[in-house]
């Protein structure tokens, strides 16, 4: 073709512009430039690129990436974040501390914060016994917080003790501790299985003895009531109602009868902070089997749970 | 495109053409030039003489659409229409409407913040929103129903795009002049008078796309409250921010893109050709009549061989989309009539008869062609299709309203909580948690009773009401307009097995509106022990 550079590129003559220089099937492609725009917008990325590089941490080294002149990171990023969040919850978290948690329940919008909170915290720090949903775990042991049966008492201050000391801990004083003795050894086997027989009983679901009635008595009631109901003093369950903390078999009763296994929880106190536990307690208090405090005025036995 | 050398300058291809041809042009979509195999050929063995009509560039630059000042009944009927939207639009969120103390007073309302839309006496929740999208069914439908009828009228008199653009040309009318004025002013140099002359008219489409988008924000908030507060300064950022982007938008797509908008980003022209079919009444060019097209002193000097056309391109002039009606049915067409309005004037003033671009349908046009009367043209408004639409949009409408006047204004949604699903109380009994979700729709607090059906020796108690007052039905107060979450609590006697049951809730009013949940009560099975789980 007459119209053909020295490069072997055709020029499209309608539009005045060079083709690639391939053909398919008849068909050109033509050479036609970038739209200005686009061009400046690539320089600007380039241009930004280079400004990115140079003021953010890019580049990997060996043991760590560039800094960046804008000293910006990630981590600084989140903590700033989590910084302002905290500063947010400051009024509520003084309100919380300065607030008997007797009086949490008067003040009904703080109490849902410190609800709220304590979901918050209890899913980080409890649901690794307890479960997601509270419901805690029977074969390792783990009380259901949900229901309306408490070892040490369900109403707020009696959490919170619970929480903050927490149970069976050693070496602390203040600690909720009572330990049940192993009666392997101690009861003949059919005295062992008499006793059995009449923990079931308390319930309704065995023929109970005078040979177990006579054990109980001797060795358990101490502990467990009279009548197997138990005492918020020593963290005794009771016997006598639907919950088994442990099981509700003939086995299950009879293992912990033998060797009974005892539940430890960790003393949150220096770990959470005094406003977080009180969270933790309105949390666990509100599950739906909370108890009011005039319930503890009238259960004498609780009020071990006042120490100071 | 009209050229820009003005009405009196000859639009030179289609003279050519006309010339050339020697026969009259038909009634063909332009588009048809293209699938002309001759073109086709063309593609590839140029001939010398079509050479030199290529054009420099592929694309042509867009000309300018200066229509010229028109009057005629249709061009009333447009001003009437213009007046009509631009007044809902603007007036429609001042009306106020007394909803009581727990609602706010405005006719329409589109609450965003607390989910509710108002219209006059309706109040819409978030759940209902199938009345919207049944009116959005409604808008569509009535559009085919326009469309199969009488064609791209919604386009030629009501589309916003439409409305907006007549505005701003009347704008650029009354700064700049007519058709003529502006064509000179366009091509002159930029003067001081012309900056100043076109910073004016600038600054009123920019007081209009304020208007526009300042009206826009209105519907949803208070409107006496946010205009007060939007120029003092105190309204949120949303508002400003969407004011700016709707002023912007006005102004660049009224002001500046007009009838690019309609041809090439509005999908409608697509559809429409698929909407439309010979039925319907469409702006017409009648070519057997006006083909081949002579000035009047040419048509005295031979006649009988010239139409009725004395290609006067005032049709052209008045076009607000800047097409020839006379090279056929075309996608830039709004049916706006204006050359209705110009050519009748036209052919009054040569004394021959009106009609010759008219409102017609191509049943009619062929009919009128064949030399026989062509029938009413609103005998073409009754046919099966557009029955049909009406039918269709009748009976959406009807439902609509239907639902309207039996929906409830009470509701309750029930939520059971799966973690855990069911809790054994130390006497036996069992207890399952649930969120329970109420509804009062009515602009006043209302008691709701919730009662437990089929599940029984059941009580329940909530996180408001103590266990000590456990009952089978509790009654809670509903706060006007809003929905109240509450986590019930629900006790069955030792021994209860899974099982379906219901919560009612009921109004305690005059009313006495009911809903009622089905749900299921879990339990351990029966005989296992609970630690088998």
């Amino acid at each position: 073709m007459a119209n053909k550079r020295p490069t072997g590129k055709r020029i499209d003559e309608p539009t005045g512009t060079e083709t690639v220089g391939h053909e398919w099937d008849g068909i050109e492609e033509l050479d036609t430039p970038m739209p200005r725009w686009w061009l400046w917008t690539f320089y600007l990325t380039i241009v930004f690129a280079i400004f990115y590089v140079i003021a953010f941490p890019a580049w990997p080294m060996v043991d760590k990436a560039t800094e960046g002149v804008l000293g910006w990171s990630s981590r600084g990023q989140l903590a700033k974040e989590i910084s302002a969040a905290d500063l947010a919850r400051q009024g509520v978290r003084d309100r919380l501390a300065r607030i008997p948690i007797e009086r949490l329940p008067e003040d009904s919008a703080l109490m849902a914060q410190a609800v709220a909170g304590g979901n918050a915290a209890f899913k980080v720090n409890c649901v690794q016994c307890h479960g997601s949903g509270a419901a805690g775990s029977q074969n390792l042991g783990y009380p259901n917080l949900n229901d309306d049966d408490w070892l040490w008492g369900g109403d707020l201050r009696a959490i919170e003790y619970t929480l903050t000391h927490g149970i069976r801990q050693a070496g602390h004083d203040e600690t909720r501790m009572s330990i049940m003795p192993a009666f392997e050894g101690m009861l003949e086997p059919a005295q062992v299985e008499a006793v059995v027989s009449h923990v079931l009983s308390l319930s309704g679901k065995a023929e109970g003895s005078a040979l177990g009635a006579q054990t109980f008595a001797d060795n358990c009631a101490v502990c467990h009531g009279a009548r197997g109901e138990g005492s918020r003093e020593f963290g005794a369950p009771s016997l006598n109602d639907a919950i088994w903390l442990r099981g509700s078999t003939r086995e299950d009763i009879r293992r912990q009868v033998l060797n009974p296994r005892l539940g430890m929880m960790p003393k949150w106190e220096g770990r959470l902070d005094p406003v977080t536990i009180k969270m933790l307690a309105a949390y666990v208090h509100s599950l739906g089997g909370g108890e009011d405090f005039v319930e503890v005025a009238a259960d004498p036995a609780v009020e071990v749970d006042e120490q100071p | 495109m009209n050229s820009p050398d003005g009405p009196a300058g000859k639009n030179d291809r289609d003279t050519d053409v006309a010339v050339e041809d020697g026969v009259a042009r038909t009634n063909r979509p332009v588009s048809s030039a293209v699938a002309d195999p001759g073109a086709a050929t063309h593609r590839h063995e140029p001939h010398e003489p079509e050479r030199a009509h290529l054009p420099e560039k592929l694309y042509e630059k867009r000309q300018a659409v200066h229509n010229k000042r028109i009057d005629g009944p249709f061009r009333r009927f447009k001003w009437a229409m213009m007046i009509v939207t631009l007044a809902i639009y603007y007036v429609t969120p001042w009306i106020r409407w007394d909803r009581g103390p727990y609602a706010p007073d405005q006719a329409v309302l589109v609450d965003l913040a607390n989910r509710r839309f108002y219209m006059f006496g309706i109040e819409i929740w978030p759940h209902e929103f199938y009345f919207v999208a049944g009116l959005l069914i409604m808008a569509g439908i009535g559009l085919f129903l326009v469309t199969s009828a009488v064609g791209r009228a919604w386009c030629g008199y009501a589309c916003p795009q439409t409305v907006w653009t007549d505005l701003f040309q009347h704008v650029d009318r009354f700064v700049d002049g007519d058709r003529n004025a502006r064509m000179r002013l366009d091509a002159a140099p930029w003067t001081w008078g012309k900056v100043l002359r076109r910073a004016f008219k600038w600054t009123i489409y920019a007081v209009i796309g304020f208007a526009t988008g300042g009206a826009w924000i209105l519907y949803f908030a208070d409107a006496p409250t946010l205009f007060r507060d939007f120029f003092a300064g105190d309204a949120a950022p949303v508002a400003y921010i969407t004011v700016a982007v709707l002023t912007l938008t006005t102004v660049v797509l009224g002001g500046f893109m007009r009838e690019q908008v309609c041809i090439y980003m509005c999908p409608w022209p697509r559809i429409q050709s698929a909407m439309l079919d010979e039925k319907s009444l469409i702006v017409t060019y009648k070519d057997w009549r006006g083909e081949p097209r002579g000035s009047v002193k040419k048509a005295r000097k031979h006649p009988g061989e010239f139409g009725d056309c004395i290609d006067c391109n005032l049709c052209v002039a008045v076009c607000p989309t800047g097409i020839d009606i006379r090279e056929g049915p075309q996608i830039g067409c709004i049916t706006c009539a204006l050359c209705i309005d110009a050519c009748d004037r036209v052919m009054a003033e040569v004394g021959r008869p009106r009609g010759l671009i008219d409102y017609a349908t191509l049943e009619d046009c062929e009919r009128e062609a064949r030399g026989e009367t062509p029938r009413s043209p609103w005998r073409t408004l009754l046919r099966p299709r557009t029955i049909a639409y009406s039918l269709i949009w009748g009976s959406i409408g009807l439902a609509l309203l239907f639902a309207l006047g039996v929906r409830s204004h009470t509701g309750l949604t029930v939520s059971p909580d799966r973690n855990p699903p069911f809790m054994l109380m130390s006497d036996g009994s069992i207890r399952n948690s649930f969120t329970l979700k109420l509804r009062n729709m009515e602009s006043r607090p209302r008691d709701m009773a919730i009662a437990l059906e089929g599940l029984p020796g059941g009580v329940m108690w909530s996180d408001t009401i103590g266990r000590d007052d456990a009952a089978p039905a509790q009654v809670m107060t509903v706060p006007a307009d809003q929905t109240r979450t509450m986590r019930a609590y629900v006790m069955a006697p030792a021994g209860t097995g899974e099982r379906d049951f219901a919560f009612r809730i009921t109004s305690q009013d005059e009313q006495r509106e009911t809903d009622s949940v089905e749900t299921r009560f879990s339990a351990p099975e029966a005989g296992q022990p609970r630690d088998s789980q």
